[in-house]
């Protein structure tokens, strides 16, 4: 009997080698560290640690401050995701029809792609400012009494804007480039066949970017619940009343300037477990939907 | 190959070093700005006025980044000499047991003449042990200051308030005046710490901390709680004004004079000198009359230096030596001058005094002389583990009960509690 036996060769192995590496040095084993740290009580500089099982988890479940941040971050993530990729959808359509100047007005609406978030933070907060602040004066003088400052809804309102400001950038131009790989033949086919262009983008082009939508949900909740922590940091430092704190400030917070290195370690292990289980959700039920 | 030009380098390096004779000694600090130019000064200064060591000052960023730079370089086993660390950061290192050489052990060592009681009341033992033994070198120490507009008093036909009794008849006619009467840029340290100071009341149990780290907090008492009953009614009418948690938004509204007074630190003295452009003059901290026995002396705030175990004897040597520099009065005097921060020593104030620095600017006096009023039994200091997050416990509730998301009394058990369980923490973490 012949058995079919593959050559083996360590070629590609060598070939992914370099990436494995510096997924497990700077993925794998910073977050076994979290883990393992998420157990313990230890004293900042190390002196002394003892293991105390669940402890940390129960003080952070059980902390009102984590629930309101908890909260806060999900309705953070799905407004910034959502309103982030419905305006870019909407500037790509109509940055896909421009014939004439089309380079200029591109080129225009990718700068916000190279704005680093704490400066789009610090941006925002420029322009919030109340004493010099030219939205903030403006928003007051068309009559809202808007104060971020002291109104929690305000101050998740300033957060959404910034971050949503700064991420369109980015969604449009993948958006753009997926408009652009749509065959023309199929666009053209869809022009003879239904005269309104609305219904031409509900049925032929939206579907035709599902991926591309996909993708995109998937990248902002990721920046919303990570990436964004510039942005807050530089803005309203999660105030009024720790309404704009999302986890990620949370852990930071905690970690970093609280040198409570068992509380920190436990959220974020939690945050690991959450981001987990909506990235599961996500390829298990969302992208059943999407046709490639 | 490569081996050899790098042992050929390190004996380059090492002919180098030996060519200066000079121990190096690294600092890592938090000063920036302005301030770091100082720093910069007296490190060099230092380094002019001997040749057996060379300091190297580096600055880590502020006051938070540079305690977690420390954190993560100890932990490396990679620490430099000095760390500047702030006030509520003071329990979290003095309570990791043997990561600092106190500061007293560390000069008596090295044979430098060592008395607490030629540092000024208010510093001695803030960052001392329950035994009063000086555990970190207390170094850019401030003190809340009122801070007052000059031209705006006048306009409205008001003093400047001593006790907030005073303030509270002088705020209605500020307001006609066009004025918000008074914002202040720290809450927990201004208005929660200074306020127990102020009126020496006790802030917290086991000795405000220094006895022991299985600790309540205090806050919740009744004269606390009128206070912030007080400042929301005068938020609430017109009279104070809160820009939020950030310090700078309220020192703005005082710089482009929307608000009369303000409270900040006495460390910001050189800063306004360069920002305001009116006349303004400073006084001590308000407090109320008949509450506790007000006034005695406030708490300072700021930073202290701690020296960082596990060094050679020939750095620690050469930290005593720059520790012994830094609290000279002429250095004291040079700090106090350029930044307005307090001298910490007396000989060094007593230097300022003669040399007629205080009647030049009266102003620069006020921080001192609120440090070495009269103190009590609750006025030295306090101890407390996790305090930083304390603070932010503090920040949040003070927002809720400013946008009167909840009441002062609701905010305040709120407080209690968390703090409480932060302490609980911080004491299983750090008793054993």
């Amino acid at each position: 009997m012949k058995r079919v036996q593959f050559e083996h060769s360590a070629v590609p192995y060598l070939f992914v080698a370099p990436q494995i590496l510096i997924i497990s040095i700077f993925f794998l084993w910073p977050a076994a560290q979290a883990v393992y740290q998420s157990f313990l009580l230890e004293d900042a500089f190390g002196m002394s640690s003892q293991f105390v099982w669940f402890r940390n988890f129960e003080d952070v479940l059980s902390s009102a401050s984590w629930s309101r941040s908890a909260i806060f971050t999900v309705i953070f993530s799905v407004a910034v995701a959502v309103i982030s990729i419905t305006i870019s959808l909407f500037l790509a359509v109509r940055a896909d029809e421009v014939i004439r100047g089309a380079k200029s007005y591109r080129t225009l609406l990718m700068w916000g792609y190279a704005v680093a978030p704490p400066v789009a933070g610090l941006l925002g907060n420029m322009m919030f400012n109340p004493l010099m602040g030219d939205l903030y004066k403006a928003f007051n003088s068309f009559g809202f009494e808007f104060n971020h400052i002291q109104n929690a809804n305000d101050a998740a309102f300033v957060v959404i804007l910034i971050a949503v400001w700064k991420q369109v950038s980015v969604n449009f131009i993948f958006f753009l480039s997926g408009l652009q790989g749509i065959p023309k033949s199929v666009q053209e086919a869809a022009t003879l066949d239904c005269k309104s262009a609305e219904r031409r983008f509900w049925t032929i082009t939206f579907p035709l970017l599902a991926p591309t939508t996909f993708f995109l949900l998937v990248i902002n909740l990721t920046y919303a619940f990570f990436e964004t922590f510039g942005i807050i940091d530089v803005s309203t430092k999660g105030s009024p009343g720790g309404a704009t704190a999302t986890l990620v400030y949370k852990v930071y917070v905690d970690g970093f300037i609280g040198a409570d290195l068992g509380g920190s370690s436990a959220q974020s292990v939690l945050l690991m477990i959450m981001v987990s289980i909506l990235t599961v959700f996500q390829f298990r039920f969302i992208e059943r939907k999407v046709h490639y | 190959m490569f081996r050899k030009t790098l042992m050929a380098a390190a004996a380059v390096f090492a002919i180098g070093n030996t060519a200066e004779a000079a121990t190096e000694i690294t600092w890592w600090h938090a000063m920036d700005g302005a301030l770091g130019g100082v720093v910069d000064q007296i490190t060099a200064d230092f380094n002019a006025s001997q040749s057996d060591y060379h300091l190297v000052a580096v600055n880590k960023g502020g006051y938070e980044d540079t305690m977690t730079a420390g954190i993560a370089a100890f932990r490396a086993k990679n620490q430099p000499n000095i760390i500047q660390i702030f006030d509520a950061g003071a329990a979290t290192i003095i309570n990791a047991k043997g990561a600092v050489k106190p500061v007293q052990d560390l000069l008596e060592e090295n044979n430098v003449k060592f008395d607490i009681n030629e540092y000024i009341p208010g510093v001695r033992y803030f960052y001392a042990d329950s035994d009063g033994k000086m555990i970190g070198m207390p170094f850019n120490s401030s003190t809340p200051l009122l801070y007052y507009n000059k031209e705006a008093l006048a306009k409205a036909g008001v003093d400047v308030p001593k006790t907030w009794q005073e303030f509270e008849e002088a705020a209605p006619k500020l307001k006609a005046a066009g004025y918000t009467a008074l914002a202040q840029s720290h809450s927990p340290w201004i208005f929660f710490e200074n306020f127990m100071s102020r009126h020496n009341l006790q802030m917290a149990t086991g000795n405000n901390g220094y006895d022991s780290t299985d600790v309540k907090i205090l806050y919740n008492n009744d004269a606390l709680k009128d206070h912030w009953k007080r400042v929301k009614a005068w938020k609430d009418e017109g009279y104070y004004g809160y820009y939020g948690r950030a310090w700078g938004a309220n020192q703005d509204a005082f710089v482009q004079q929307q608000v009369a007074m303000w409270i900040g630190s006495s460390g910001s003295f050189g800063g306004l000198r360069k920002s305001a452009q009116f006349d303004f003059g400073t006084s001590t901290l308000p407090y109320w009359k008949g509450v506790g026995d007000a006034p005695k002396s406030t708490f300072i705030g700021g930073a202290s230096l701690f020296a960082f175990s596990g060094h050679s004897a020939e750095q620690d040597a050469g930290v005593a030596a720059f520790f012994k520099f830094l609290t000279k009065p002429e250095t004291q005097y040079y700090w106090h001058k350029e930044t307005g921060y307090v001298p910490i020593t007396t000989a060094a104030y007593e230097l300022a005094k003669k040399d007629g620095y205080y009647k030049e600017s009266p102003d620069a006096e006020v921080g001192i002389q609120q440090l070495s009023e009269e103190g009590g039994e609750w006025t030295k200091g306090y101890r407390l583990g996790f305090y930083v997050q304390i603070r932010e416990v503090i920040y949040r509730e003070v927002d809720k009960m400013m946008n009167g998301e909840e009441t002062i009394d609701a905010a305040f058990n709120t407080i209690e509690e968390e703090a409480n369980g932060l302490l609980d923490r911080f004491n299983d973490t750090y008793s054993n």
